[in-house]
Parts: C-alpha cells; sequence; structure tokens
C-alpha cells in the first residue's frame, strides 16, 4: 500500500506538451510512475518521447484506462482542465498549477465531492509513494521507502524534513503536498484518514503553516479517530500580523492562524511538535523506533 | 489586493449597490472642487488601507468651504497607524438612522462563502461577536448558486433587522454576494452598512479584497497600485519577481520555497537573531535571481549579515552558487554571508563557492548551524 498514488496508478498528465509539463511527466515516468497518456487540446495524435497525446482526458480514458490525472495547464485555464477530469471519471486529479483563481476553485472543490474524486493541491508539489509512484515535482532522491506517512503544505520544507528522516536512516509510505492555496482539494484531515487506513504506515508527520485554520481543525481530528501517532511542525512563528508570505494561504490577519495558536491546539490534543524541521525529523524517528 | 474605500465603493456602484455620492481628490484644491460638486454638508475621509480612520482624525465633516478646506490641509500628509494619506474621498453627509454590519467572506475551513449580519454595526466586529455572539448571524452559502432573495430575506429576519428596510438589507445582501463573484472578492464588507432617516439601506464604507490570482481576468483592477508594497525595497522586488517582505530585524534571509523561507526566519530567531526579511526565492531559481535577491537585501541598511539557506529540489545548488559568484562581481559584499546549500548538486554548487573563496562568506552544513553562525555574525 501507500496513499493516493502508487503501482496501481495510471497517469494522465494536462499539458504534457509544454515545457513544464514534459519535463515533470517524463521525470515521473522515469521514476517508475506508469505514465499513460497526455491531454492537450488540437494536439491529439501527437506523441511527447512515446507517450501518446489526446485532444480530451475522456478520449485518454477511453483509450489507455488513466485513473489519475496530473494537472500542469496555465492557471486560467486549470479548473476547467480539474473539471474535465472529473467528468470523465478520473479517481485522482493532483492539481500542480499554482495561481488558479479561489472562486473557481470553490465551485472545482464541491464538484470534485459530489464525484466523490481525490483532488489534491493545487499549487502543490504532488504525491510520492517511495518505491512505487511519483506524481508531482517531488525530487524523490530525498526519501526512502519506509514507515512515516507525511502530509504538508510547504513542498522545500518537506523536502528539508523528508532528508532527515532519510538520513536518520528511516523511509516513507508517502509524501503528499496538499498545497497552501486558500481552498484546496485534500486537507490534513482527508490525508490523515488515508494514512490512519494505511497499513504501510505507522507515523505521521504533519507540516503546517501560519493561516486558516486547517491545523486547528486537524489538531481535534487527531484527538477523536487517529489512533497513529502524529508529530507536527508549524512554520511561520515570526510572520508579521497582515503580511503575506508567498504562498496565497500564508496570511494572518488578527489571532486566529498564528503559529503560535496551532502549535497550542496541536499540543493541547498530545500531538508533539517540534521546534525545527530537524528537531521534528528526529522526534519522528525515536517515536517510530519507541513503538517498534 | 485590498481596495480603498472609494475604490470598493466605485466597484460597488458598478453593480447598482447603493453607497453615497462621492469624488475623489488628490491635493486640497481637487477637494474643494470635489465638494462643490457633491455638495454641503460633506464629509473629507482619508484613502488609507488600514481600520480606524475616524478615531485618528481621518474622518471629518465640513459645513462649508472653509471647514473643508482645513480639515483636507490636515488629513492629506496625515500618518494613519503607519499609513501616509495621499488621497481623500469627499463625499455627500448621510443623516444616518441605525447603523448595522454585512459582509460576505470566504470560509477557507468550510469552502464557502460566508454571510455576516448584524445589527450592531459601527464597531469592530470580532468585539461586537465576542460580546454577544448572538447578534451576528452566520450564514454558508451554496457555491454552486447566485444568492436567492428567500435565503438573504431569512438572514435579515434573523438578524432582526427593523421589518420596514428588511427587504432593503437583504437586497444589499444579494447584491454583495454578486459583487464578489463578479470581481473575484475574498472579502467584501460594508460597516457601517446604514439606514438613513428617509429609510434607505445604504453602504457608508466599503472594503473589498480582490484574489491576485484572479486579475488577469479584471484588467480595470490590475491597474490598481497594490498598497500593500509601499516600501520601497518591496516595491523594487516586486518589478524583480521576488517575493519579499521587509521586517524590521538586521539579518538577511533568503530561502527557496515559502515554507523553508518562513521556517528559517522562525529558526534565526531562535537562535536570538532578528531577520531583516523573508525572500523567497522560489522553485528553479536561476543564477540571475540570485544576483536580484541579493542587490534587494543589500539594499537595507540594516541588514548587518545575510543567510542563504537552500535545499535544492528542482533548484539546483550549483545554479546558486554560481549565482552567489555572479553577484559578488556586482554588488559588493560589506557584510558576512552564510551559506547553506543542501540538497540536489550541493557538491558542485560547494565546489564553485570554494574555488571562488570570495571574502565573508561562510559555509555551513546545516540550517540550524547556518541560523547559529549567522546570528553570531551580525
Amino acid at each position: 500500500m501507500s496513499i493516493v498514488v502508487g503501482e496501481e496508478t495510471k497517469l494522465v498528465v494536462s499539458g504534457l506538451t509544454g515545457r513544464e509539463g514534459s519535463f515533470h511527466g517524463l521525470r515521473n515516468r522515469d521514476y517508475g510512475t506508469d505514465l499513460v497518456a497526455g491531454v492537450t487540446p488540437g494536439k491529439g495524435g501527437q506523441d511527447v518521447d512515446g507517450v501518446p497525446v489526446f485532444d480530451s482526458i475522456a478520449d485518454a480514458v477511453a483509450e489507455t484506462g488513466a485513473n489519475t490525472s496530473m494537472v500542469f495547464v496555465p492557471a486560467r485555464f486549470a479548473a476547467a482542465s480539474i473539471d474535465e477530469a472529473l467528468d470523465a471519471g478520473i479517481g485522482t486529479v493532483i492539481a500542480i498549477t499554482e495561481g488558479i483563481p479561489g472562486l473557481d476553485m470553490l465551485k472545482t472543490y464541491w464538484k470534485a465531492r459530489e464525484a466523490g474524486t481525490r483532488l489534491i493541491g493545487p499549487n502543490c508539489p504532488g504525491v510520492l509513494s517511495p518505491g512505487k509512484a511519483n506524481v508531482g515535482i517531488i525530487p524523490a532522491q530525498f526519501f526512502d521507502p519506509g514507515r512515516i506517512g507525511v502530509v504538508s503544505k510547504s513542498g522545500t520544507l518537506t523536502y528539508q524534513i523528508g532528508n532527515e528522516i532519510k538520513q536518520a536512516g528511516e523511509g516513507n509510505s508517502s509524501i503528499v503536498g496538499i498545497g497552501g492555496d486558500p481552498i484546496v482539494g485534500s486537507d490534513f484531515i482527508d490525508v490523515l484518514t488515508l494514512y490512519e487506513e494505511d497499513p504501510e504506515t505507522d507515523l505521521i508527520v504533519m507540516v503546517g503553516e501560519i493561516g486558516g485554520d486547517a491545523e486547528e481543525r486537524a489538531a481535534d481530528f487527531i484527538a477523536e479517530r487517529i489512533a497513529k501517532p502524529v508529530v507536527a511542525y508549524i512554520a511561520g512563528f515570526t510572520a508579521p500580523p497582515g503580511k503575506q508570505m508567498g504562498h496565497a494561504g500564508a496570511i494572518i490577519s488578527g489571532s486566529s492562524g498564528t503559529a503560535e495558536a496551532k502549535k497550542a491546539a496541536l499540543e493541547a490534543r498530545g500531538v508533539q511538535v517540534g521546534t525545527n524541521p530537524t528537531e521534528t525529523a528526529r522526534i519522528a524517528v525515536e517515536t517510530l523506533r519507541t513503538r517498534a | 489586493m485590498d481596495l480603498l474605500e472609494y475604490q470598493g465603493k466605485e466597484l460597488f456602484a458598478r453593480h447598482d449597490v447603493p453607497v453615497p455620492t462621492g469624488r475623489h481628490a488628490g491635493t486640497v484644491e481637487e477637494a474643494v472642487a470635489a465638494a462643490d460638486e457633491v455638495g454641503y454638508p460633506c464629509v473629507v475621509k482619508a484613502q488609507v488601507a488600514i481600520g480606524k480612520r475616524g478615531k485618528h482624525g481621518g474622518i471629518k465633516l465640513a459645513a462649508d468651504a472653509d471647514e473643508l478646506r482645513t480639515h483636507a490641509e490636515a488629513i492629506l500628509g496625515m500618518d494613519i497607524r503607519g499609513f501616509t494619506v495621499h488621497e481623500l474621498w469627499i463625499e455627500e453627509a448621510s443623516q444616518i438612522a441605525d447603523e448595522y454590519y454585512a459582509s460576505i467572506i470566504l470560509d477557507r475551513g468550510e469552502k464557502k462563502l460566508l454571510a455576516m449580519l448584524s445589527r450592531m454595526g459601527g464597531m469592530d466586529v470580532e468585539e461586537m461577536a465576542e460580546k454577544d455572539p448572538s447578534a451576528l448571524v452566520r450564514r454558508h452559502l451554496d457555491p454552486r448558486a447566485s444568492l436567492g432573495k428567500d435565503v438573504a430575506a431569512e438572514i435579515a429576519a434573523e438578524a432582526k433587522i427593523d421589518e420596514d428596510v428588511q427587504e432593503g438589507v437583504a437586497d444589499m445582501l444579494v447584491r454583495l454576494h454578486d459583487v464578489a463573484w463578479a470581481e473575484d472578492a475574498t472579502l467584501i464588507e460594508v460597516n457601517p452598512l446604514i439606514v438613513t432617516e428617509d429609510r434607505r439601506v445604504v453602504a457608508l464604507d466599503a472594503k473589498a479584497t480582490i484574489d491576485n490570482n484572479s486579475l488577469f481576468r479584471h484588467e480595470d483592477l490590475a491597474g490598481l497600485k497594490d498598497l500593500s508594497a509601499e516600501d520601497p525595497l518591496e516595491a523594487q522586488a516586486k518589478e524583480k519577481g521576488l517575493t519579499y517582505v521587509r521586517l524590521d530585524g538586521n539579518i538577511g534571509i533568503l530561502a527557496n520555497g515559502a515554507g523553508l523561507c518562513m521556517s528559517t526566519l522562525d529558526v534565526v530567531a531562535q537562535a536570538g537573531g532578528k531577520p531583516a526579511n523573508f525572500l523567497d526565492a522560489g522553485g528553479g531559481s536561476k543564477a540571475e535571481v540570485i544576483v536580484d535577491a541579493l542587490e534587494v537585501i543589500t539594499s537595507d541598511p540594516n541588514v548587518g549579515a545575510i543567510l542563504f539557506n537552500i535545499f535544492g529540489g528542482i533548484t539546483r545548488c550549483d545554479e546558486i552558487a554560481k549565482g552567489i559568484v555572479e553577484a559578488s562581481n556586482r554588488v559588493e559584499l560589506t557584510v558576512p554571508l552564510v551559506v547553506r546549500l543542501d540538497g540536489t548538486n550541493s557538491e558542485e554548487g560547494l565546489a564553485i563557492l570554494a574555488e571562488a573563496d570570495l571574502p565573508n562568506l561562510h559555509q555551513e552544513k546545516t540550517m540550524l548551524g547556518a541560523a547559529e553562525r549567522v546570528v553570531e555574525l551580525a
């Protein structure tokens, strides 16, 4: 097992003929992901390094049996591309594109819920299940297969923590980047649920940052529903109120959404919170070994 | 992007939301001319992107041209909670019978727009909600449908709005909801929403936050000045496409990725230092980005030492190292620069830096070690 992506993944990439789409799509294939198709309207019949390109996702699904879509198209067309994947009956959609208007995502979020489709992102680095499949832009060389599941709002911060786990001799069942946008398809609680049910995951590392209340909601959810140990890290203690720090979601106003409030909420529910990425990786590895 | 009150009111007016008549003015003479058009008595309102303007003397009533001139002279150039007043809005004085509160906000947790309404307007909404939670009606709205008049009327009734204006307030909610969808606003707030003495419902204030990601389809709004980048260094960085936020410390910071950069600020603070900025070099950073970034960071006179914290994923450490060497040829590095390179091509990057043998450059292997070192050197 592993979650979201794995050996059963048959990937179609929307935007495979673009520069970013082809670079990362082919990197994912090199890693071992079963890349079966690309989609670019008007370019059906072409191929990208042997991968057939179709005019629509529906055509790609009919011809190749694709079950997972990765969205790499420009922001202004991306929500429509996700909608197209939902209409084509795709089970898992991973949206890498950043800069999608929030209200477009609001409609698409509910459409995905109604369709029963797992939507990850947008504005996320994707999902890696080490040794099985990589869908997105996560550099796989910093992660080994193992028993720790990671769910994170941030990309590079996850690489930092994952690499420290690897250096300590442990690895990951999956790494899921949920993205830092205000509206994302899957929140911490959605991914925590998947890890709780995954027999190959023994411990969960959750990486959050300022903005929104997803971490506070996750804290309550962990207390009620998650039996596996969770170790958390929160970035943004030094961020001043009202300043936007890169990610569209990483904005705080007033007292809610601060790193301090998130840490307090998690600790009140018995979740250990590391003070820096290194300590977080160390706590995760020690906790895993204590329980083994 | 936060709109100023007058920009919000002009936006409202385009969607038939009732607002008082007003004119924009950038100088005292323009203010006098604006008041002649609007008529007396009128109100002189400072246009700054921060609340509590009235309490800080930024809103004044003028009965005639002499008073108007006095107020305009006093308010233009005034500092309101760190914001300098460069613009005024001259507006007809309203006869206020009641002050309500109305807003439409994107609720990230619920993934829905949230409508809020209260008959206790004119003050801080958080304060109000704390004092008397029942006074603020909250209703999540179906994201797949427009706000129906029936639902809006229910909200107005639940908020115990005076019966004779319930329909007017419900109509206002429907229109504000339309504005949010049409203009990609993640926040629309009217405080106060007034009932005039002749029982009309009018938006006396207008606060709107437009989703930056949507500006490609709002050319009129995209042309407005972004007030969040008033700091000259932030404006300079923005022109170069860098995500830079100025802070008040003395340690300049660059990292790749927003999360890692925030984490770097935290780790420097934990080591006893004070960050001078947030600068996310982004994914896949090339040498040129590093040159631009170093120029911006060293333009801040408070900076006494700099930390580059790079974990290369898509970003290649050899590109970063080339950028540092290139930057050192163009920008004189008068303060210590601590560099931590890890991840993709880190060995190549470290070799490039070792060969260049730059003065003032210090290498550290770990993120925590680098943070401690830069705090020592600052």
